[in-house]
């Protein structure tokens, strides 16, 4: 692997039935020379597909035909995945916190956790969003002879 | 593996065996045969997922939501799963804390009888 960043960009419709192809995606860059634990791609490959289903959701309740673009940078030291939709935006400050799990109120709340599992399931996360869209960040810190991941196994 | 859900009977409990992919693609299909059956009145329900590849926040929404329903009305949910990724994906969302976990569908149900 060089220092000089590899990227590359494409697009999906923006249709749940492309999500497996992203995660697909997600576990060939994996194998580029990263040397990521199979844990740390499987972890990612969440974290990529739920940003990406939350695209797809931005996408529909704007009403918008365009695709997703995804773009995936790979460094000598991050593996990174740029999820960019032209939904409506929203807050991450403003996010809903889920009622902890002891409390029986949780059972009321379906969604909400695709956000928590990006920040748990990645090493980095960004969120830019903005009434014309949001793009996300995702990064894997790769392992290295001295540092590994946080949850490197 | 490609998604698919069976329901079968066994004593009192109704078992979905869930296979494949469960994301917002396949949870619509997910979501209705679940919840059909706990709509057709099933008081003891236990869902396998031991043959899951991947679940993602749709699908443990929906975990979720059949735990409230099927809690609210006294009756009993299960879940058996085999499996670290799909282990560790339960415990992180807490799911562990509102559904009863197995690790096969024999010991889910092994109180059938009772």
């Amino acid at each position: 692997m060089t220092s000089d960043p590899t990227s590359l960009d494409f697009e999906i419709p923006a249709r749940p039935e492309y999500l497996s192809l992203v995660r697909s995606l997600v576990v060939e860059a994996a194998e580029m020379d990263t040397h990521l634990s199979r844990e740390r791609v499987e972890d990612f490959k969440v974290a990529v597909s739920e940003a990406t289903t939350n695209a797809i959701e931005a996408h529909a309740r704007a009403c918008r035909d365009e695709s997703i673009r995804i773009r995936c940078t790979l460094t000598s030291d991050r593996l990174e995945f740029h999820i960019a939709d032209q939904g409506f935006g929203f807050y991450p400050d403003q996010i809903q916190i889920l009622p902890e799990p002891d409390d029986p109120s949780r059972l009321n709340y379906e969604r909400g956790l695709g956000i928590y599992l990006m920040r748990v399931l990645s090493d980095d996360v960004e969120i830019h969003s903005s009434p014309n869209g949001t793009e996300v960040c995702l990064a894997m810190q790769l392992p290295t002879n001295n540092s590994k991941g946080k949850s490197q196994t | 593996m490609e998604f698919g859900v069976t329901v079968a009977s066994s004593g009192r409990w109704e078992i979905l065996t869930v296979t494949g992919e469960i994301d917002m693609a396949t949870v619509p299909r997910f979501r209705q045969r679940l919840l059909g059956v706990i709509g057709a009145g099933a008081q003891s329900v236990v869902i396998d997922l031991s043959g899951v590849d991947f679940i993602d926040s749709t699908g443990l929404g929906v975990l979720m939501g059949a735990a409230k329903r099927v809690r609210g009305s006294g009756g009993d949910i299960r879940l058996v799963r085999t499996g670290s990724r799909l282990s560790e994906l339960i415990e992180l969302t807490r799911l562990d804390r509102v559904l009863d976990v197995f690790d096969s569908v024999s010991a889910a149900t092994e109180d059938s009888d009772s």
